[in-house]
């Protein structure tokens, strides 16, 4: 899996009697070990762009590809297969699974993968101490701060290393320092382990650090450029 | 096949500590099921002991579990519809049927008449040693002695006929029937004992004498009313049915007991229908309760289901950990909901005093005391019909939670 390949994606939603356009004709590439922002105004379609990517959500025209493989004409089953093998979210707010601990949760997706136990525990440890939450691994989400929830999202993320990570405006919830420690980790993950990161967010702090940076609103895109 | 464990293993994780959120509703829910599944058992147990006691005593104390008779002695049950005594080779047969529990019985209607009162009665003449292996009529025996011989000129009477007939041990009575010829026979019988049956109308009724002297007495040497058979289990004759059919003489007519009463015969299988019926109406009081406990759990944490979706879970899987949430709620109330029924029901055993009610009891047939009775198939059918009727009520919201759509399901509040 590689590039993903948008290409004239429309969707609208129905609000009442109001039809809202969450995609209007919105062709996009993202290349392998790309570092992309998607930015613009509440409403502009970045999450609805994103949720279609990650295959949370169906378009009603238009094709989506990550390689050879056409997302938008998947069932629900082979769309799941598909997020759980080769895509990462971290989402606003609510990332993690209460019941289950830090270290549960980053060991969740690789559970459902089907990986061993002690290869599980080798990956989640080492990843949940390269986010810089060594000694927090039995804790529950609501035992720790909102900063250290997204690094927990981050480290399910990606621990099983997907082709792509998917963002949803992840330093919402955030004051500036652990946005900053956020972005930053997002940075070297990208450098170090290559994977592709898409970033909705309307905050300029996170557009510093993205490599391109795409602009939308009415659901179009009225700029793509790279930083 | 590794990759099944991790999902039960995820799923278990997730069903177990997802039960213990809310630790009040859960365990409000067990209580439910607890005490729903103790009603269907205790309560089961209770009328399966009482219809068991009935059944018991009504084949116990006359039909026996098989009769061999005239043809026509169950529509004119007099001394000319008689059989020959078994003799021969068809008494060689008897005595190789498996459970070798058998006895000749004369039976005719007759009067008894003491100094005072005069009634009715079943004149019923017995092998006083064979009877008491098909039998427990000596047991029941409250006064006096058990008749001793074929030929003992002594008579049994109920502790019910002697206060009516104003009589005690140790007195005589005259006891009058009909010969074959119709010719009116008496006798007088000193009563040897009294017996008490758990049926007190059956006291009044049953008169028991020594089989060769009613045969003298009404003209019938070396003939019989009926041979009994008894096997170990009124439920499980079918086989010594069988054996004894083939085995008796063409020209007599075999019946099993529910052949005989069909009464009991009805209520046995009454009993199995509304068991299933009481166990059913117990689930379906509970069902709602589960059913509300499921649908709130689910929509407590719509949010997290979508998160679950949006990490990669199939729907199927999401559907399965439901149905294990549902599962894991039901096991255990099915497990406090068994060990409160055992733990009610042992104490019991020895038996329940009713006889406030014993006079109700006896109209239907059934004895003062109440001998719960729990027998493993009421149990398998009460914990099969609670999980799998509960795990079948909780395929719709499973299948709710799994249909959730991703995106709406994240954007819930």
């Amino acid at each position: 899996m590689s590039a993903i390949h948008c290409h004239q994606l429309c969707k609208t939603f129905h609000q009442g009697d109001e039809i809202i356009t969450g995609l209007d004709h919105v062709d996009i590439t993202i290349e392998t070990g790309e570092f992309v922002c998607l930015s613009g105004p509440s409403g502009s379609g970045k999450t609805t762009l994103l949720n279609a990517i990650g295959g949370l959500d169906t378009p009603d025209s238009g094709e989506i590809r990550m390689g050879d493989l056409r997302i938008d004409q998947l069932k629900r089953g082979a769309l799941a297969d598909m997020r759980l093998h080769h895509i990462g979210f971290v989402f606003q707010a609510y990332n993690l699974i209460p019941v289950l601990s830090a270290r549960e949760n980053v060991e969740f997706v690789m559970q459902v993968q089907g990986v061993a136990t002690a290869e599980r525990a080798r990956k989640a440890n080492a990843i949940l101490a390269e986010v810089g939450l060594q000694g927090l691994e039995d804790r529950r989400p609501a035992q720790l701060s909102g900063g250290q929830q997204q690094r927990v999202a981050v480290a399910r993320a990606i621990v099983s290393q997907p082709d792509l990570v998917l963002a949803d405006e992840p330093t919402a919830n955030l004051d500036s320092v652990a946005a900053a420690h956020l972005m930053g980790l997002f940075a070297s993950l990208n450098e170090n382990h290559g994977a592709t990161f898409v970033i909705a967010t309307h905050d300029k702090r996170v557009m510093a650090y993205a490599r391109r940076l795409v602009k939308m609103q009415d659901g179009k895109i009225i700029s793509d450029e790279a930083q | 096949m590794a990759a099944h464990r991790l999902h039960f293993s995820v799923l278990l994780t997730l069903s177990w500590r997802n039960l213990w959120r809310n630790h009040r509703r859960t365990g409000i829910m067990l209580g439910a099921i607890a005490v729903g599944v103790w009603a269907m058992i205790f309560m089961t147990a209770l009328m399966r002991g009482m219809v068991d006691d009935m059944l018991n005593e009504g084949i116990h104390n006359l039909p026996g579990h098989i009769q061999i008779q005239h043809p026509d002695f169950l529509d004119d049950p007099s001394v000319a519809n008689s059989i020959a005594e078994p003799a021969g080779e068809f008494e060689a047969l008897l005595q190789r049927i498996e459970s070798k529990r058998w006895a000749t019985r004369i039976r005719v209607p007759a009067v008894i008449a003491s100094e005072r009162e005069t009634r009715g009665i079943n004149l019923v003449g017995i092998e006083p040693a064979a009877e008491a292996d098909v039998s427990g009529l000596p047991e029941l025996l409250s006064a006096g002695r058990f008749l001793e011989s074929r030929k003992d000129s002594g008579i049994i009477i109920g502790a019910k006929l002697a206060e009516r007939l104003e009589t005690r041990l140790g007195k005589r009575v005259v006891v009058m029937s009909q010969d074959p010829d119709n010719n009116i026979r008496e006798r007088g019988f000193r009563i040897v004992g009294i017996y008490r049956a758990k049926l007190p109308g059956l006291e009044e009724f049953n008169v028991y004498a020594a089989r060769d002297t009613l045969q003298q007495l009404l003209r019938i040497e070396g003939r019989v009313s009926q041979i009994i058979v008894v096997g170990e289990d009124y439920r499980d004759i079918e086989p010594l049915y069988r054996q004894v059919r083939q085995q008796a003489p063409a020209d007599l007519q075999v019946r099993a007991w529910y052949e005989i009463d069909t009464y009991l015969a009805t209520m046995f299988n009454m009993m199995d229908g509304f068991v299933l019926v009481w166990v059913i109406i117990i689930f379906l009081a509970l069902s709602f309760g589960l059913v509300n406990t499921l649908v709130m759990a689910i929509f407590e944490r719509v949010r997290e289901i979508g998160l679950i979706q949006a990490l990669g879970m199939r729907p199927a899987l999401i559907l399965y950990q439901i149905l294990m949430e549902s599962t894991l709620l039901l096991l255990i109330g099915l497990g406090l909901g068994n060990g409160l029924a055992l733990a009610t029901i042992k104490p019991l055993e020895s038996g329940l005093d009713i006889s406030v009610v014993a006079e109700g009891m006896a109209m239907m047939g059934a004895s003062s005391m109440l001998y719960p009775k729990l027998t493993s198939s009421d149990l398998l059918l009460a914990n099969s019909v609670v999980i799998l009727l509960g795990v079948l009520t909780s395929i719709l919201p499973a299948w709710r939670a799994a249909k959730l759509d991703p995106v709406r399901a994240l954007n819930s509040t």
